[in-house]
């Protein structure tokens, strides 16, 4: 049973990233076109007799899949072939990894579908549960660290296998500015660590629906995250391991087709998984306000107001408000990536090692301090 | 009168600028309102017509061979020949065209009129009238050299893409049956055909000279 949950989740988390790449493929340009008055992609049609289906657009993202399936593969000679084949698959599957920790939802007790007003909700009948993660490491977020360092191999791996000066110089590019906002990413979340006082998500956004979103106690910490995150994508503006004028495309100037295409889903689905990590840590997770596990529940400001929900539909609310937040998170990193000009190079790396970090230190500096002063911050004390 | 002289200073970055992130909001908030204001005008359909209303606000995109922005009255497209009343050409092979053509791309092989016909000794008319259309440089100097108003730049029309080089010598057929853009195949100026009361007559062997 154990097995099945888990194959079942992977599929569908896999399958969901993998169609939110080519679904943000058709957002990105009809968000960009809405945002430069302009009408977007329009053209692509799937053509049944005199029926032409053009789906506000979306049809360009399968003909760009049959494109990329259809295109030469081509290998440029006196490059390492192994690693030149092994490159784009280092690149995706780190980023698909990513969701293995991330909870996207109340976990379901089976044998409270039926219970209809809530008896006993804290009962954890561990047998008869679906969590809404993969799989619960006792490492946490500290594994999102990990896996998503390891993006960078794949990124310096196609620059070097490539046997192109200009694919080189931007797997180095990529690698230094991934390791160098590594740091500033991992050093921003320590103050949510200490405030939470686990590194587990689950664990994180259970402390949150108790006490409050993350981002009114730790609101440095976010923005600090939310632009090492941009900048883990490498998308615009922090998008210089690839540049016409420069580098050309950059560490993947020599791919084609679909390891092209590897490349391209890949940063698209850092964007969701970056903006999920994001939602756990500092948005509350799957909590819409003020929905606890029994229901809606109000109780500030004097007024009481205790709506007790279905288990089921507490789940579904559950389910629906992380997706949401999620797509919102999303969006608003498309609108980012649409409206800044890129960094100059060295810009880039002044702005992780000499702001983003010592930002983040002095982050951990002044949650230390407030939590000594703050006494029993951690047990409850403060109300959203 | 001395020159006196006024120093600027340079507008100093204040620590708002400095941090970036207020003007990120900033930015943010302008491609915001434009994402919103696209969005609405494409979904309730409102967005100004850009080829009636070229400053109007908002989505400004011509979908391209469906809609095409009007040339002006005067813009040089492609070649016709005007019709007259009776469907010939109201060109009366005089070569001034073809003389004037500086690219040399036309040809006219003129001819008289059959015995009998009221036009024959006053006007001729072209057997073939043939433009290459790959030598024309479209100068437009044959339309200003043509006393009879019959050979036109007005169809709106750029030279199209074709397959091969045949297809680009355009002759009296094909040049006769492009429409101008104002629809017609005709020509708005006079023609007082032999015969005619308005006519005034004179030709080689009635001649007044």
């Amino acid at each position: 049973m154990f097995w099945l949950q888990a194959f079942v989740k992977i599929a569908l988390i896999v399958g969901a990233l993998v169609n939110m790449a080519a679904l943000l493929l058709w957002v990105e340009r009809k968000q960009s076109a809405m945002m430069q008055d302009r009408i977007g992609p329009n053209r692509a049609a799937i053509v049944i007799g005199s029926l032409r289906i053009r789906a506000a657009g979306l049809v360009h993202s399968i003909a760009d899949g049959i494109k990329l399936v259809w295109k030469e593969d081509w290998e440029p000679k006196g490059g390492d072939h192994l690693l030149y084949r092994l490159a784009p698959i280092l690149a995706l599957v780190p980023a698909l990894c990513l969701f293995a920790v991330i909870p996207f939802g109340p976990t379901l007790h089976l044998d409270h579908l039926r219970d209809l007003w809530q008896a006993s909700w804290a009962s954890e009948d561990v047998a008869r549960t679906i969590p809404m993660r993969i799989t619960t490491l006792d490492v946490g977020l500290l594994y999102v660290f990990a896996v998503a360092g390891a993006g960078v191999i794949g990124a310096a791996l196609a620059g070097w296998s490539s046997n192109n000066k200009f694919a080189l110089l931007g797997g180095l590019r990529a690698a230094s500015q991934m390791v160098s906002y590594e740091v500033a990413m991992g050093l921003s979340l320590v103050g949510t660590f200490m405030i939470y006082q686990s590194v587990q998500p689950g664990e994180m956004v259970a402390w949150q629906m108790s006490h409050c979103w993350g981002i009114l106690v730790q609101p440095l910490a976010f923005v600090l995250f939310f632009t090492s995150a941009i900048a883990e994508t490498k998308r615009v503006p922090f998008d210089v391991p690839e540049g016409e004028s420069e580098v050309v495309a950059g560490y993947f100037t020599e791919y084609s087709g679909l390891k092209f295409g590897m490349f391209a889903s890949g940063e698209l689905v850092e964007v969701c998984t970056s903006s999920a990590i994001l939602t756990v840590v500092f948005l509350g997770g799957w909590q819409f306000p003020f929905v606890q596990n029994t229901g809606f529940e109000f109780h500030y400001l004097g007024i009481d107001i205790s709506w007790h929900w279905a288990h089921a539909v507490v789940v579904l609310v559950g389910l629906l408000t992380f997706v949401l937040k999620v797509l919102g998170l999303i969006f608003l990193q498309l609108q980012i990536r649409w409206t800044l000009p890129r960094f100059r190079y060295d810009q880039i790396m002044m702005l992780g090692w000499r702001i983003l970090l010592p930002a983040a230190l002095l982050n951990v500096l002044l949650t230390g301090v407030a939590l000594l002063f703050v006494n029993g911050f951690a047990t409850g004390a403060t109300t959203p | 009168m001395t020159a006196t002289t006024k120093v600027l200073r340079k507008p100093a970055r204040t620590l708002a600028d400095q941090s970036y992130l207020l003007e990120v909001v900033k930015g943010l908030g302008v491609t915001l309102k434009h994402f919103f204001k696209g969005t609405k005008q494409m979904l309730t359909g409102t967005q100004p017509n850009f080829i009636t209303d070229p400053y109007g606000d908002g989505i400004s995109t011509i979908s391209y061979p469906e809609e095409k922005r009007p040339y002006a009255e005067r813009w040089r497209g492609v070649h016709r020949l005007t019709h007259r009343e009776d469907g010939s050409p109201r060109c009366v092979a005089c070569l001034c065209c073809s003389t004037a053509c500086p690219a040399q791309c036309i040809y006219i092989k003129p001819a008289e009129y059959p015995p009998g016909d009221e036009r024959r000794g006053y006007e001729r008319f072209p057997e073939e009238f043939v433009i290459d259309e790959l030598r024309c440089i479209f100068c437009g100097y044959c339309v200003e050299a043509c006393p009879c108003d019959a050979i036109r730049m007005d169809t709106g029309t750029h030279m199209t893409a074709l397959d091969n080089r045949a297809d680009f010598i355009y002759d009296k057929a094909k040049l006769m049956s492009l429409v101008g853009q104002d629809g017609t195949q005709k020509s708005e100026n006079p023609r007082h055909e032999p015969g005619e009361a308005s006519h005034p007559g004179v030709d080689r062997h009635r001649g007044g000279h």
